[in-house]
């Protein structure tokens, strides 16, 4: 099983109309849009209430998640965050790229490639909270109903990545 | 009609169900689109591979086109449905510092979720970063507070700031994607597998891209022809529900809850007054506000009313019941929650908290109608007890002081007259939780 080689990814298109449709049942079902990082705010915020409660209780930006009683990890967003987990790890597996690895440029390290994923997760992380949403919560589920700060925060997104592809093609070429 | 109230469900097991499998369908969505792979994702920054642009627009112009075609077919209640609202400075200031994360790190928060998922290890890590970067979030935006709320416009939509109708923007982003998809076209030949200029085909050829542009194009012509739902379609949608609260009087409230509702400061009243400018100057409530009976029609102001705070109760009041009638069944269509009309209008009111004799006279017969059936001897606009009976009254106000009780003083007409017990009534507001409570991502 193993030893076969993953199949191929589907027509961009393809995949992309996908996306499409799940995105609007979730706006037809829910009147919500698709979305990761809101909810990763609300499992940090469960993960730092474990150690710090009472520092939770004084943050005002964390105490409005989990402060006092409330239960930070008792959010729709979390369980759609658990689903695309799950989503991912289903169609991994059924397309045999269920396995442990690295993806790099041909240039650096595995550890040099961590070091920068978490970097530059980090950076993300506080982007997209700055945002008000990700790419899937503010870019896509925004555009899909056309608001108007999401195209602009499209296009910020794509200008920075631009703006700094140049000086950084070592990482990935 | 959707989108469907899901509030009710909350804590259920369902309602946790729901969402995980549309989280399933976006995770797998992902995956069979090559983004829990970093290398093809970065490749977006260096034209080499437009699977990232591809994907999104993609995705975003299918939804776009189904969610406005079904709300033209008057399957969807689009003013239901959630849209991020606009902090346009934060938002392009977040958006760049992504686009930096995604350049270095090689995701975003979504597809990092399905590379951990199919155990890549920079995926992993990528996660553990986004958490960091939102715990640190979450301890400096204190410090830059008026910074992350400035430059808020609320529900605001690509159609509003155009002036064009959904469907033609719906028509005009479709034309976009396919021109920017033919572009991507290009890019990815020249610079992914360097085939020279003269080589690349500048029509594209696939019969299978040509149909699925050729079907999304038509779809959102159809969009635009069909136009958007009108007042009158919405009206006609919520009818049955609408007639029966208007033939019960379940929406008329009594003048002693507002001034109760107003005391209350975890609410905001919002009145909305619908008389013309003369009788508003005459006389009005406190804190009123004086809209033409068509700025109920008008999207712009009902913008405003869809996007207030979920503690708003907005009441509608004109000098009988008529006018103000009218005004909530046009804002009811809309969407508008927490939408009353204030019982027997301003003469109702006027009767039940009355103006000394020296400052208004009742005009005999012209209760119930249109027309202000009292006579008052100045515009006096809210500078009278009478309007803001819910202030504590502090000391006692000569029967004839006109203007001079802007200091806070009360008005109590029954206990002055001797009545006796304070006016009871039969409660009507409830305050309405909004289908819509935050989008998925904010």
């Amino acid at each position: 099983m193993t030893s076969k080689p993953p199949r191929p990814y589907v027509n961009p298109y393809v995949g992309g109309a996908l996306l499409g449709v799940v995105l609007f049942l979730s706006f037809y079902i829910t009147g919500n849009g698709l979305g990761a990082s809101g909810a990763i705010g609300h499992v940090q915020v469960a993960i730092l209430n474990l150690f710090v409660p009472e520092h939770v209780d004084r943050v005002a930006y964390f105490a409005e998640v989990g402060g006092g009683s409330r239960n930070a990890l008792d959010n729709a967003g979390v369980f759609m965050l658990l689903g695309t987990f799950l989503g991912g790890m289903i169609s991994g597996i059924a397309n045999r790229r269920f396995r442990v690895e690295t993806r790099r440029g041909p240039h650096i390290t595995n550890r040099a490639r961590w070091a920068y994923a978490l970097l530059g997760g980090a950076v993300m992380g506080y982007g997209a909270r700055l945002a008000r949403g990700c790419t899937s919560g503010q870019a896509l589920s925004g555009g899909a109903v056309l608001s108007v700060g999401s195209f602009a925060f499209m296009f910020a997104v794509f200008g920075g990545g631009y703006a700094l592809a140049y000086f950084v093609r070592r990482l990935w070429n | 009609m959707a989108p469907f109230n899901l509030a009710p469900l909350a804590g259920t097991l369902a309602y946790d169900l729901v969402f995980l499998l549309i989280g399933v369908g976006f995770g797998a969505a992902l995956e069979v689109s090559g983004f829990g792979d970093s290398r093809k994702l970065a490749a977006q920054f260096y034209l080499r591979e437009m699977t990232v642009l591809k994907v999104m627009f993609t995705g975003i112009v299918v939804a776009a086109v189904l969610i406005f075609l079904s709300s033209a077919l008057g399957l969807l209640d689009f003013s239901h449905v959630w849209v991020n609202p606009t902090y346009l400075v934060p938002g392009i200031v977040g958006g760049l510092i992504m686009g930096v994360g995604f350049i270095v790190g090689g995701f975003c928060p979504g597809t990092s979720l399905v590379a951990a998922s199919t155990l890549k290890l920079d995926g992993v890590f990528f996660v553990l970063g986004v958490f960091g970067g939102v715990y640190a979030f979450g301890e400096t935006v204190q410090s830059f507070e008026p910074f992350f709320q400035s430059t808020f416009l609320g529900r605001f939509t690509v159609p509003d700031w155009l002036g064009l109708p959904y469907g033609v923007v719906v028509v005009l982003l479709v034309l976009m994607a396919l021109v920017m998809f033919w572009g991507a076209e290009i890019a990815e030949a020249y610079f992914g597998a360097g085939t020279s200029w003269k080589d690349i085909p500048l029509v594209p050829r696939s019969r299978a891209r040509i149909a699925g542009g050729g079907t999304l194009v038509a779809l959102a012509v159809a969009t635009a022809v069909l136009g958007q739902p009108t007042v009158e379609d919405r009206w006609g949608w919520v009818a049955s529900e609408g007639d029966r609260q208007l033939g019960e009087r379940e929406i008329f409230v009594d003048p002693a809850e507002v001034v109760d509702l107003k005391k209350d400061f975890t609410l905001k009243v919002d009145v909305l007054d619908v008389r013309g400018e003369a009788d508003f100057n005459q006389f009005h409530l406190s804190g009123a506000r004086r809209i033409e009976p068509g700025d109920a029609r008008d999207p712009a102001f009902v913008r405003t009313l869809l996007g207030a705070s979920e503690n708003t109760i907005v009441f509608v009041v004109s000098n009988g019941e008529a006018v103000a009638t009218q005004a909530w069944k046009d804002l009811r269509a809309q969407g508008v929650l927490n939408l009353y009309v204030i019982e027997g209008g301003i003469d109702g009111w006027l009767d039940r908290y009355q103006p000394s004799p020296c400052v208004a006279q009742k005009l005999s017969g012209e209760t119930g109608g249109e027309r202000l059936a009292w006579r008052f001897v100045a515009a006096v606009g809210d500078r009278n007890p009478s309007a803001h009976p819910d202030r504590a009254r502090k000391e006692y106000v000569p029967a004839c002081a006109l203007a001079t009780d802007a200091t806070g003083t009360g008005y109590d007409p029954v206990h002055e007259a001797g009545h006796g017990a304070a006016p009871t009534y039969t409660k009507r507001v409830r305050l309405q939780k909004k289908t819509v409570t935050k989008g998925g991502c904010g």
